[in-house]
């Protein structure tokens, strides 16, 4: 029994040798670190952790697993719930989940499953060969669309009980905002790469380019022969503040600034062909993990400075603890309790960014204390671009074509939240293109949700 | 991987290509475009449908050498491969029939206007055509247009062909002697869209226009393709390509065509030749 209050620390590259560079940050423990760490479980009997994991991953067994060095057997009990380990171990905020209710939080820090359930997955990954077995094949067909968390759950969910899975993806590349999103220094690309390679390995058909809702429709799916469509689109349509001087060049939303960096891989400009936006002063407007990411890869693009931009404060920032903290590290100023009022600019381009001070009011429908503007507080910054990083809706091009699909007012697919069924027979959705911008567990949930009710459905 | 079945040469820095791509030719419609990649991690370029074949499941596009990625495709031949092609992207083109339509096409606009004059012909509407480009060389797709049209008016600067000047000097001549038009479509540089909603919005002659901004996705994702309307900002990729040119802010519009003009390489940096 380990009786530390703090965490194994995790070995990192150095901030300001990682602020350069876009390998990860987060370098993952050793076998002796994680049995270390393993051995501050207490194994209780309440399972609180569990509780508080959006998939139930059987934290305290897999743990003891690892006490005892038998990493397979870990890496087995939680692929039982969650295919995706490595990828969840990286991004999950689990301080609001599984390490949040942990018990030894009570007294110093929560044991690090996070950081745990990654080392299980890539020693799994390092040390042997993760081939699955490609199951006897179902008449039925299923299309799933979009290959992002949601998606690649609930095709792999559906394969490996030897459905006919085909999973369409509008874009080049699969793995959807894991690829698009979630920049290289937080989440490696060979290791989605791998991930999905699981699921091709299982026998699903993969269809890239092509946009379900204009390349064809959900109705023409089904004249297809799909007896189960599953839709898991996400959260692609981004917000901006509809502010004075967004247009402006220099004024970029986080998603064009991350894909960029990310899908087309433009940090290595000119060797990738996709130019990007690179120096100067910053602000990312927005304190989730979004504006994190769009932050930290401005300033690894060689940022002289780069601020976030954020109406609430420290508290209330919604981004991952550990992705404050690493941005803090390596750089960031904090500007908090601030809200953009005008986007300033000379002969089309970006000049400075108009603030005003907010203070913390009233707990609002979220809960948290909303912002009011202070009297009199409006100052200005000079910047050579702002990232806007204050969310997105879902994608709009399924409930634009798709009569029958009914949805919230602001976009969002409406589903039963047992099932995932939409209003329209044999369709499912779950993942952001439901709940708007969340996080990767949840849509890998609701791709799990689904595919257990598809599986119910042809049983029927 | 995507066929290329045939490429043809239009002029000096034009090209078509046919692509065998069968998911975008069963869909899709006057108007919309693709988004290809010439080479597994080329950059991702936004082209309008010149023409598309639904029973041999190919589209046609047209495409200006200016840089380094439509460089790139055009090194591809007819026989090879390219990348990625998506698509189709874009809302069609609203066409029902008119009495009578007039079309502009500057440059390789004309490629992109040409289904929907087709279309508009098909539903009995009476079509006339202005083409414009630098010289005789860079007017495209006349014969093409001469099928489906009643007069093809041609403007060069040169006057190599046609009127010596731009598409707007032969759409006032038109409108001067008394031609009227329900509706008229422009397609071309930002500059000719521009000047031509300059001379039909104080006579009040609906024209369409359609923007081919910088984009990334295309799904609407990335929100690079944003653009003024009415006051409003719209993204090209989802709620265009077309808009009613009276309300576009071609003005912004320009200056956005402009944010990566350092990082673009010319041409002429490229190739060595001036072109």
């Amino acid at each position: 029994m380990n009786r530390s209050l703090e965490k194994v620390p995790m070995p990192e590259q150095a901030p300001d040798v990682r602020n350069k560079n876009f390998k990860e940050v987060a370098l993952g423990y050793t076998p002796d670190m994680a049995v270390e760490e393993a051995d501050r479980c207490l194994n209780c009997k309440q399972r609180f952790c569990v509780a508080g994991c959006p998939v139930n991953v059987p934290i305290p067994e897999f743990i003891s697993k690892v006490k005892e060095r038998d990493f397979d057997s870990a890496y087995n009990i939680i692929t039982q719930e969650n295919a995706l380990p490595a990828i969840c171990g990286r991004v999950c905020p689990q301080e609001n989940q599984c390490e949040g209710k942990c018990i030894r939080n009570k007294k110093g820090e929560a044991v690090g499953i996070g950081r745990l359930e990654r080392f299980v997955a890539d020693y799994k990954m390092e040390h042997s060969d993760i081939s699955v077995q490609k199951p006897e094949s179902l008449p039925h067909k299923v299309a799933v669309i979009g290959s992002g968390p949601a998606g690649i759950t609930c095709a792999g969910e559906l394969a490996k009980r030897g459905y006919q899975v085909t999973m369409f993806e509008a874009l080049h590349k699969l793995g959807g905002v894991l690829v698009y999103g979630i920049p290289e220094f937080r989440l490696p690309k060979d290791l989605v790469e791998k991930e999905l390679q699981k699921v091709i390995d299982l026998g699903v058909t993969i269809e890239k380019n092509v946009i379900v809702g204009r390349s064809m429709t959900i109705d023409q799916l089904k004249e297809d022969g799909f007896g189960a469509i599953f839709i898991g689109s996400g959260a692609g349509l981004p917000r901006f503040m509809r502010i004075d001087g967004e247009n402006l060049n220099g004024v970029f939303a986080a998603n064009e600034f991350l894909t960029r960096a990310n899908l087309m891989k433009s940090y290595e400009f000119p060797t990738s062909p996709t130019p990007i936006f690179t120096g100067g002063k910053v602000a990312v407007v927005g304190g989730g993990n979004v504006a994190m990411d769009a932050a930290r890869t401005a300033k690894r693009l060689g940022a002289e400075e780069v601020y976030i931009i954020y109406r609430r404060g420290e508290q209330e920032l919604p981004a991952r603890l550990e992705e404050i903290h690493h941005a803090k590290e390596e750089g960031i100023i904090f500007k908090l309790l601030c809200n953009p009022v005008e986007i300033v600019g000379q002969d089309g381009w970006v000049t400075g960014i108009k603030c005003i001070e907010m203070e913390l009011g009233e707990p609002d429908a979220s809960g948290r204390r909303s912002p009011v503007e202070k009297a009199d507080s409006l100052f200005e910054l000079p910047m050579s671009a702002v990232i806007m990083a204050i969310g997105q809706s879902p994608n709009p091009l399924i409930r634009m074509t798709t009569p029958g699909l009914e949805t919230q007012r602001w976009g969002g697919i409406i589903v039963n939240e047992e099932t995932m069924a939409t209003s329209k027979e044999n369709v499912y959705a779950g993942g952001d293109v439901v709940t708007g911008a969340a996080t990767v567990i949840l849509a890998m949930g609701a791709g799990k949700q689904a595919a257990q009710a598809i599986h119910e459905s042809f049983q029927n | 991987m995507y066929k290329i079945i045939n490429k043809k040469r239009l002029n000096s820095m034009v090209e078509q290509m046919v692509i065998h791509a069968p998911h975008v030719a069963t869909n899709c419609e006057a108007g919309q475009f693709i988004i290809l990649c010439t080479n597994e991690n080329s950059e991702r370029i936004p082209l309008t449908i010149q023409d598309y074949n639904r029973e041999e499941g190919t589209i046609s596009i047209v495409y200006q050498v200016v840089g380094y990625s439509t460089l790139e495709l055009s090194k591809k031949e007819a026989g090879e491969e390219i990348a990625h092609f998506a698509g189709p992207l874009g809302v069609e083109t609203a066409i029902s029939k008119k009495k009578r339509v007039l079309g502009i096409g500057g440059g390789v606009g004309a490629a992109p206007l040409f289904p929907q004059i087709r279309k508009f012909t098909e539903l009995g509407t009476e079509c006339d055509v202005i083409l414009g480009g630098r010289s005789d060389e860079f007017v495209i797709l006349e014969d093409e247009f001469k099928q489906v049209c009643q007069n093809v008016y041609c403007a060069t600067n040169d006057g190599s062909k046609g009127t010596q000047g731009f598409v707007t000097d032969v759409l006032k001549e038109l409108l001067d002697k008394g031609n009227e038009y329900d509706e008229v479509v422009a397609i071309g540089p930002l500059i000719m869209m521009k000047a031509v909603v300059g001379v039909t919005k104080p006579l009040g002659i609906k024209t369409m226009v359609s923007l081919n901004p910088i984009m990334i996705d295309g799904t609407g994702m990335c929100g690079c393709c944003r653009v003024s309307v009415d006051g409003q900002t719209k993204f090209a990729c989802i709620d265009g390509p077309d808009f009613d040119g009276y309300g576009v802010d071609f003005d912004e519009a320009m200056v956005r065509q402009n944010m990566y003009k350092k990082e673009e390489t010319h041409i002429c940096n490229l190739t060595g030749e001036v072109r």
